[in-house]
């Protein structure tokens, strides 16, 4: 796609520096956006990535890997191309992919988002001459309420459902959308309770500095419990399982960019639906391709065909980096092999000490 | 209008039905007798005429969006819901005063009917700036004319007739028939005090269940407790003479005039103070009657032309009297009704007014025999009715039962695929499913109902590999899925391809054994078609 980047079976690979940039399997050298499976597979030799994503990183891979983490908007020369991170507000640690090599700049946004979120430093514009733009929320349609008013409705939904004697059921992607939520819920309303995956990240997050209330493993929970009025915050795929019956009676809701949509919100079976997106939205996605005023844009995931003609249409040179749709399944599918993963016992991710590159 | 979105989302949410009437209920106990009278009016299903052409409201949400056209149908295909995109697509307004249902809608929405475009134009984005996406969502609902959620007119029904103290058989007549959303008429409604009965009023309908395929009639009771009768696939509805007049009514509760000259001349002879239940059927008289399709050609016919009238004659068949002499008997068992009925019908001589048979029989085995020949007379099957129940109102278990023959069935082969709107939308679930004729695949029926969640989903990934070409939202696909469709009838059609129209085709199973080779031929499609045509 240009003199030092190629787009290949395994994904974006960087030429001269000889890495892959969020491979979509096993590779070498993996330079990576965030800790989430779709972006950082497990199996790679080598990861680099970004400072604040050690803990999140390591408490997915094997400890036989090579980690190397760099602060955000420090950089390292790989083979004579610049590389170095850039807070993108997607989860914690999560970063675009800032290139420069023989004076051309590129910037691979990975998974980013606008707007407040305690849990992980805000994204902020690089300018570049090519970027690589996700667009998972493509479609006008998807505008995001302020996150102030979606937690004002959780917490209300809470509230409620503990007068009416219910146990709440929340649920959120184990790493990033939990520890949002986490850090948006009134803990003065009661008892919160977390999934054993969505835990693992909780204590990740609290290794890198990050404040959550105070929480715990609904496992280490024995015997007869009342659970009226607790949270209880889980991962989408223990949705209808029995995992779920202890809790007696319950509310449940979910919290995702796709619950916009009243089909996507009606197909998921929750009796509520809470708009909370870790992707741009619309006018953010628009906002964020000006702001880094690319010559050359990208577009990988979910409505890539859409956004690159409405962009060309407005005079911008865009085109389809692949046609790989992130559907709300898909995503669903990401993020249950990924909680499979952490809950896997044989995968011990605090032994062995990290070798450096 | 906050509180009216709220009761739409609270409905919306649930699939309980207690928790639907706890917010109905709600509702009603702190609205005005005008919003009560319009909230009733949409959530029974009723509609404001188009207040505003859909075409011109994509057009104006695109500009305010400030998107190409192209776009927001992108959008729309995406949403799969109208007036959910028209909501999303238009950045989120801000409400400045909560006004009432009712001033919305005599005071903003019917006037924009009449408006001058421009004007109407105006008004439009004047609303989608001064509503929040919940608000807005059930004012385009409104606008666009399809306001719809998930309750039942007898669920509403039961709402009002708690919160009026008054029981629900009441409100349900009460509630039938042409009204007028207003607050007297609310304030009627909910009346403790006995309400004259309005001449041209039908009853509400007792409806058949279904018996159940695998448990057999016998489930239902002994033989001889019921009468059994031919289950006609006609139009259901009741013909009513009062103060010298008729109406004949249908039971989606349209009054029909001048649609059937020939019942409304033999329901002159009745005496004032009759109802009767019954179908209408496209007949030759004399238990001969033609299929559906027929009747299909009087259906939407505003006036009937002579040469109609010839080729397709109507008769009503009755099954019940509801009122005799001015009395209302729908208390009275069905044994007593159906004498009297016979009694009264006996008394009068019109082609156009016959009664149903009443099949000969006192075993289940003996019924079961006749409903095996329910195809060639053109039946669906067998009505069965508890000869001591009282006509009840809906459908109450336990009545009246309708034991039809099974369904038709062939295997197809699924080549087409579209994503479908609504519930499932953004997946592939609307299927066409073709036939071989020779070496080809001849498409016959569409169908959209009958998977389960995992198997539409393994569908919609097959789709998504083996698409062979796009026609707009259409794709072609590999032949290779074989599912067994199963329809009620079918009958001969110039506008289909394979010269032949299914009714209620849906899909019964996935035949993962069949080959697409294995599927059936058109041939023996044909071979099905009724004896009588
Ligand atoms: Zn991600």
């Amino acid at each position: 796609m240009n003199n030092f980047l190629e787009y290949t079976s395994q994904g974006l690979y960087c030429i001269p520096g000889d890495f892959h940039i969020d491979p979509h399997s096993q590779v070498e050298r993996a330079v990576v956006t965030h800790a989430h499976s779709d972006h950082a597979p497990w199996g790679c030799h080598k990861y680099l990535a970004a400072k604040p994503c050690e803990q999140l990183l390591r408490l997915r891979m094997s400890p036989e890997a090579e980690f190397r983490f760099i602060p955000y908007g420090e950089a390292l020369s790989v083979g004579g191309v610049r590389v170095s991170f850039h807070p993108a507000g997607h989860i914690l640690g999560s970063a675009q992919i800032r290139l420069e090599y023989q004076g051309q700049v590129g910037l691979i946004t990975g998974d980013y988002k606008f707007g407040t979120d305690p849990t992980c430093e805000a994204w902020h514009p690089v300018r570049c001459h090519w970027m690589i733009s996700e667009s998972t929320f493509g479609l006008p349609i998807y505008r995001w309420p302020s996150q102030e008013s979606v937690f004002q409705s959780i917490n209300k939904w809470w509230q409620e459902s503990r007068d009416e004697g219910n146990c709440c059921l929340l649920y959120g992607y184990a790493i990033g959308k939990s520890q949002r939520l986490l850090a948006g819920l009134d803990p003065t309303i009661g008892k919160i309770y977390c999934h054993g995956a969505v835990e693992k990240g909780n204590e990740a997050y609290r290794r890198t500095g990050i404040a959550l209330p105070e929480t715990t493993y609904v496992g280490s929970v024995t015997g007869k419990h009342d659970w009226r009025g607790a949270m209880v915050v889980a991962v989408p795929s223990v949705h209808g399982t029995p995992w779920v019956k202890k809790f007696g009676r319950c509310s449940t809701a979910m919290a995702s960019g796709w619950m916009a949509v009243r089909g996507a919100r009606r197909r998921r079976s929750v009796d509520r639906g809470f708009v909370l997106s870790d992707h741009v939205d619309w006018p953010s996605l628009l906002t964020a391709i000006d702001a880094c005023n690319p010559e050359t844009v990208w577009l990988t995931h979910g409505y890539t065909a859409s956004v690159a003609r409405y962009l060309v249409e407005q005079r911008r040179d865009a085109r389809v980096l692949d046609s790989r749709g992130r559907s709300e399944v898909d995503q669903d599918a990401a993020d249950e092999d990924a909680s499979n993963e952490r809950t896997n016992d044989s995968i011990d991710p605090f032994s062995g000490e990290a070798k450096t590159p | 209008m906050i509180r009216f979105a709220t009761l739409f989302d609270a409905i919306d949410r649930t699939t309980k039905t207690n928790e639907k009437l706890a917010a109905l209920v709600q509702y009603f106990g702190h609205s005005s007798h005008a919003d009560a009278a319009w909230a009733a009016y949409f959530l029974c299903g009723y509609k404001l005429r188009q207040l505003v052409p859909t075409k011109l409201l994509r057009i104006w949400a695109a500009e305010e969006a400030n998107i190409p056209s192209w776009l927001f149908e992108e959008s729309y295909h995406s949403v799969g819901d109208l007036a959910e995109t028209l909501t999303l697509i238009v950045p989120p307004g801000e409400m400045l005063d909560d006004l009432s249902l009712s001033h919305w809608v005599e005071q903003r929405l019917m006037p924009l009917r009449t408006m001058e475009e421009a004007d109407q134009r105006n008004a439009v984005i004047a609303i989608w700036q001064q509503s929040p996406m919940q608000v807005r969502l059930v004012i385009l609902k409104l606008i666009t004319g399809a306001f719809r959620v998930g309750v039942s007119k007898s669920i509403v029904t039961r709402a009002i007739a708690e919160h009026a103290g008054v029981s629900s058989d009441v409100i349900s007549h009460r509630l039938m028939g042409v009204w007028k959303p207003t607050a007297s008429f609310f304030e009627d409604l909910i009346s403790k005090e006995v309400q004259d009965t309005i001449v041209s009023q039908p009853f509400p309908f007792c409806l058949a269940h279904p018996i159940d395929h695998e448990l057999g009639p016998e489930s239902i009771g002994p033989a001889k407790d019921f009468a059994a009768e031919w289950k006609w696939d006609g139009i259901r509805g009741q013909v009513i003479r009062r103060n010298e007049q008729v109406f004949i009514w249908s039971r989606g509760e349209d009054l029909m005039e001048n649609r059937w000259p020939e019942i409304e001349s033999a329901a002159q002879l009745l005496p004032n103070g009759t109802v009767l239940d019954g179908e209408i059927l496209a007949s030759l008289g004399e238990n001969q009657v033609l299929p559906f399709a027929k009747l299909q050609k009087r259906i939407g016919r505003k006036t009937v032309s002579n040469k109609l009238l010839k080729e397709v004659p109507v008769v009503f068949q009755a099954f019940d009297l509801l009122q005799d002499a001015g009395e209302d008997i729908r208390s009275r068992p069905y044994s007593e009704r159906r004498l009297r009925l016979d009694r009264l019908l006996s008394t009068i001589d019109h082609p156009s007014l016959e009664r149903t048979q009443l099949l000969l029989g006192t075993t289940w085995d003996e019924w079961a025999k006749i409903r095996d020949r329910s195809r060639e007379t053109n039946a669906e099957g067998l009505m069965l009715k508890r000869l001591d129940a009282s006509y009840e109102v809906g459908r109450v278990r336990g009545v009246w039962w309708k034991w039809k023959v099974s369904p038709y069935t062939i295997d197809a082969v699924l080549i087409y695929a579209q994503k479908g709107h609504g519930k499932r939308s953004g997946l592939y679930t609307d299927y066409t499913f073709a036939l071989w004729e020779g070496e080809t695949l001849v498409p016959f029926a569409k169908a959209y109902s009958g998977l389960d969640d995992s198997e539409i989903k393994d569908v919609d990934k097959f789709v998504r590999q083996n698409t062979r070409e796009s026609f707009g939202p259409v794709r072609s696909v590999a032949p290779a899925l074989v599912m067994e469709i199963a329809f009620e009838g079918l009958q001969r059609s110039p506008r289909h391809k394979s010269g032949i129209a299914t009714r209620f085709p849906r899909i019964v199973r996935w035949r993962h054994d069949k080959k697409p080779e294995d599927a059936n031929t058109l041939a023996e499609l044909m071979d099905l078609l009724p004896s009588i045509e």
